[in-house]
C-alpha cells in the first residue's frame, strides 16, 4: 500500500520533474538555431508537449476508431457500412436512441429552468443565505455518479408490499394508499428513464446556476431601473428585460448540458446497466466493446454519436471565434 | 482574485466580471434589486421555494448519511427517516458501518488507489498545458488560430472516440491494468481543456508587462517561469480542482484501463459493492459515503477556484 503511494509520489516527481527537464532542454536546443529562427521555432516547442498528448490520445484514436466501424468484430476483415446498418436496423439500438434523443429533450431544459430559478430568486436573499443556498444546490457536482447512483438507489429501492419500505419514494407512495412500485423497472411512458434524468439533474443544477447566476447579476441595472420606474411586474421583467440579456449564458448551459447527457455512462450503467428499455448510446458503446466483444460495431455506435456532436462542436466553434472578437 | 481580472466568459461574450470567484461576487457598479432592499429580508414566498428546493437537494444526502450510521436491524426493517420519529434509534447509531465496510470491501486499498490514480492525473498535465497556453497567449507563429481552434473542438469529442484503439496499444505494451495507464489516459483527455482554461486567462493577463520584459532582455523561458506561472495560479489551481474532481469521480476510464482487483479505485469498488446489496444497506450507503467525502471537502474548501473555472470555460470531456 504505501508502495503506491511511493509510487504515486515518484510519478508525480518524474513528470513534473521530465516535464520542467524536456522544456529546459527543448528551450536550449532552439538555442543552438541561428537567432533570427528563435521567435519562429519557440512557439512549436512550447506546444509540442501537449499537442503530442492530444494527439496520441484523442485525434490518432479517433481515426482508428472511424477504421475499426468499417471492420468485422474482431477488426480482421472489412465489412463496409454492415456495422452501421446492422446497428441502425436493430429495434434495441432504435430504443437506445430513441432514449438518447429523449434525454437530449428532457435534461438540458429542466436543467435551465431550475438553474434559472434557484439563480434569480437566491439573487434576492441576503449574501449569507445567497451562498447557503447556492452551496447546497452546488454540492452535487463533487460527488460522482456512481456515488450520486448510491444516493439515489436510497429513493427508489422497492420492497414487497406489506414490508415497510425504505426507499423514499415508495414510503411517499404506499402512504398515500399505492401498492410499491418497482420504479426503475418501469419503462411505461419511459417513467425510469426519467427517473434516472432526475439524478443527472440533480447534479447539474447547480452547474446551470452558477452560469447562470453570473450572467443576471452582469445585466445593466439601469434596464431594470428604467422598467421598474415604468412599472413594470417582476415576472415580466424578468422575461422580457433578464432573459434576453442573458440569452449567450443559457444557450452555452444548454449546450455543455447536451454535451453532458450525450456522454452520460455511468448512471444509466450503475441503476439499470441498460434493462428495461432504459439503455442510451453512451452505454451502448460499452456493452458492445467489453459485454458482446465486437469493436466493429462498439466503434460504429461512437462515430454515430460523434457525427451528433459535430453541430455542437461547430456551434462552439462559432461562439469561441465571436469571443475572440470581442476580447 | 477579485473581480477585476476575472476569466472572460464562453458564456457572455465581452462582458466583464462575470466569474469574480465567489458565489456572491464583488457587483461592480451594481446598484439595482438589492439597492433599496439591503438589510430587509426577501419576500415569504421566495425564501419558501429556496427553502423547499434546498429540502429536496439535500435529503438525498442526509438520507444516505444516516443509513451508513444505522444498525443492521434498523436499516433493513425500516427507512432512514424513522430516525425521527423514534427517537431511540438514535442511541443505536453506529460507525461501526465504516470500519466494517471498509474492511470487508478492502475499501482502505481502492482509497489508495484513488489518491495513486488522481494526484499524477491531476498535478504532471498543468505545466505541460502551461507552457502550451502561453504560446497560444502571447507567441505569434503559422497555424496558431487552427490549432487553437481544434482544441475548442477537441473540448466536445467525447473519451469513447479513444478507449478501443488505446485499448489495443496499451495490450501490446502490457500496461493494462497498471495506474500508468490511466494516468496517461486522463492527461491525454484532459490536455485540451487544460490549454484552453489556462490561455483563456493568460490572455486577459496585461500584454504590457510581456513587453517590458522583453525590453529587459528577459528571453520566453524566463517571462513565462518568472512573470506568468505566478500570475496564472488562479487559473492553474482551477484547472486543477477540475481535473482532480473529474479523475476521482470517473468511472469509465477506470473501467477500461484498470479494471476491477487490485489496482482499483473507490469507484469501481462501490459499484461492486453495489451488486452485492445482500450484505446490508447500511454498508452499502458507507461504502458511498466514503468514496464521496475528498472530493466534497476539496469540493468546499476551494469551491471559489471551482466557480472561476466554470464561467471560464464550461465545457470538459
Amino acid at each position: 500500500m504505501t508502495i503506491k503511494i511511493i509510487n504515486a509520489v515518484l510519478a508525480v516527481l518524474c513528470g513534473v520533474g521530465g516535464a520542467v527537464v524536456l522544456f529546459y532542454l527543448l528551450n536550449k536546443l532552439t538555442d543552438l538555431f541561428p537567432r533570427r529562427m528563435h521567435e519562429r521555432v519557440k512557439p512549436y516547442v512550447f506546444i509540442l508537449p501537449a499537442f503530442a498528448a492530444i494527439s496520441l490520445y484523442l485525434l490518432f484514436p479517433f481515426f482508428q476508431t472511424v477504421v475499426y466501424s468499417f471492420a468485422n468484430r474482431d477488426s480482421t476483415a472489412w465489412v463496409g457500412l454492415q456495422n452501421y446498418s446492422d446497428l441502425l436496423g436493430d429495434r434495441g439500438f432504435q430504443q437506445t436512441l430513441f432514449n438518447t434523443l429523449l434525454w437530449i429533450l428532457v435534461v438540458p431544459a429542466l436543467t435551465i429552468v431550475l438553474g434559472l430559478l434557484i439563480a434569480t430568486l437566491a439573487d434576492r436573499l441576503r449574501p449569507g443565505g445567497e451562498k447557503f443556498t447556492k452551496t447546497i444546490i452546488f454540492l452535487p457536482l463533487a460527488i460522482s455518479a456512481v456515488g450520486a447512483g448510491t444516493i439515489w438507489t436510497f429513493i427508489y429501492t422497492q420492497r414487497p408490499p406489506g414490508q415497510a419500505q425504505i426507499g423514499l419514494l415508495n414510503a411517499i407512495w404506499t402512504l398515500l394508499g399505492g401498492d410499491p412500485v418497482a420504479w426503475l423497472q418501469l419503462s411505461t411512458g419511459r417513467l425510469n428513464s426519467l427517473l434516472l434524468m432526475v439524478i443527472l439533474i440533480w447534479t447539474q443544477a447547480g452547474f446551470a446556476m452558477v452560469l447562470l447566476s453570473a450572467a443576471i447579476k452582469g445585466v445593466p441595472s439601469d434596464t431594470l431601473e428604467a422598467a421598474r420606474i415604468d412599472g413594470a411586474a417582476e415576472g415580466r421583467i424578468f422575461f422580457a428585460i433578464i432573459v434576453p440579456q442573458i440569452r449567450a449564458t443559457i444557450i452555452t448551459v444548454f449546450i455543455t448540458v447536451i454535451i453532458g447527457v450525450l456522454k452520460t455512462f455511468d448512471i444509466v450503467y450503475v441503476m439499470t446497466n441498460g434493462n428495461f428499455n432504459t439503455n442510451v448510446i453512451a452505454l451502448s458503446y460499452y456493452q458492445q466493446q467489453f459485454v458482446n466483444r465486437n469493436s466493429g460495431s462498439a466503434a460504429a455506435i461512437v462515430v454515430l454519436l460523434m457525427i451528433v456532436m459535430i453541430p455542437i462542436m461547430a456551434y462552439q466553434v462559432r461562439q469561441f471565434r465571436a469571443q475572440e472578437v470581442a476580447r | 482574485m477579485s473581480g477585476t481580472r476575472s476569466v472572460t466568459t464562453t458564456a457572455a461574450p465581452g462582458r466583464s466580471a462575470t466569474g469574480s470567484g465567489g458565489f456572491t461576487g464583488t457587483r461592480k457598479g451594481r446598484a439595482r434589486a438589492k439597492s433599496g432592499d439591503i438589510g430587509k429580508p426577501a419576500p415569504l414566498w421566495v425564501r419558501t421555494v429556496l427553502a423547499l428546493l434546498c429540502l429536496l437537494w439535500i435529503v438525498p444526502v442526509f438520507g444516505l448519511a444516516f443509513t451508513s450510521l444505522r444498525d443492521r436491524v434498523d436499516a433493513t426493517d425500516t427507512g432512514w427517516w424513522s430516525v425521527f420519529t423514534s427517537p431511540s434509534q438514535l442511541s443505536r447509531l453506529t460507525v461501526e458501518n465504516y470500519s466494517q465496510v471498509i474492511a470487508q470491501a478492502d475499501l482502505g486499498t481502492a482509497l489508495v488507489n484513488s489518491l495513486a490514480i488522481t494526484i499524477p492525473a491531476t498535478i504532471i498535465p498543468i505545466l505541460i498545458a502551461a507552457f502550451a497556453a502561453y504560446a497560444f497567449a502571447f507567441m505569434e507563429f503559422w497555424g496558431r488560430d487552427v490549432l487553437l481552434v481544434l482544441i475548442v473542438s477537441l473540448l466536445v469529442v467525447p473519451n469513447q472516440v479513444a478507449l478501443t484503439p488505446l485499448l489495443n496499444i496499451y495490450g501490446q505494451l502490457g500496461v493494462n491494468g497498471q495506474f500508468i495507464a490511466a494516468w496517461l489516459a486522463h492527461i491525454g483527455f484532459g490536455m485540451s481543456l487544460a490549454v484552453y482554461l489556462i490561455r483563456n486567462y493568460m490572455a486577459t493577463l496585461p500584454k504590457e508587462v510581456i513587453e517590458s520584459a522583453k525590453i529587459d532582455g528577459a528571453s520566453h523561458y524566463q517571462t513565462f517561469w518568472k512573470l506568468i506561472v505566478p500570475m496564472s495560479v488562479p487559473a492553474l489551481a482551477s484547472f486543477a480542482i477540475f481535473q482532480f474532481l473529474w479523475v476521482w469521480n470517473d468511472l469509465l476510464v477506470a473501467l477500461v484501463f484498470i479494471g476491477p482487483g487490485g489496482n482499483q479505485p473507490l469507484t469501481i469498488a462501490l459499484v461492486s459493492l453495489l451488486g452485492q446489496q445482500g450484505q446490508g444497506w447500511q454498508l452499502v450507503a458507507a461504502g458511498g459515503f466514503f468514496t464521496m467525502i475528498l472530493p466534497i471537502l476539496v469540493f468546499l474548501s476551494l469551491q471559489r477556484y471551482f466557480v472561476r473555472g466554470l464561467t471560464a470555460g464550461s465545457v470538459k470531456g
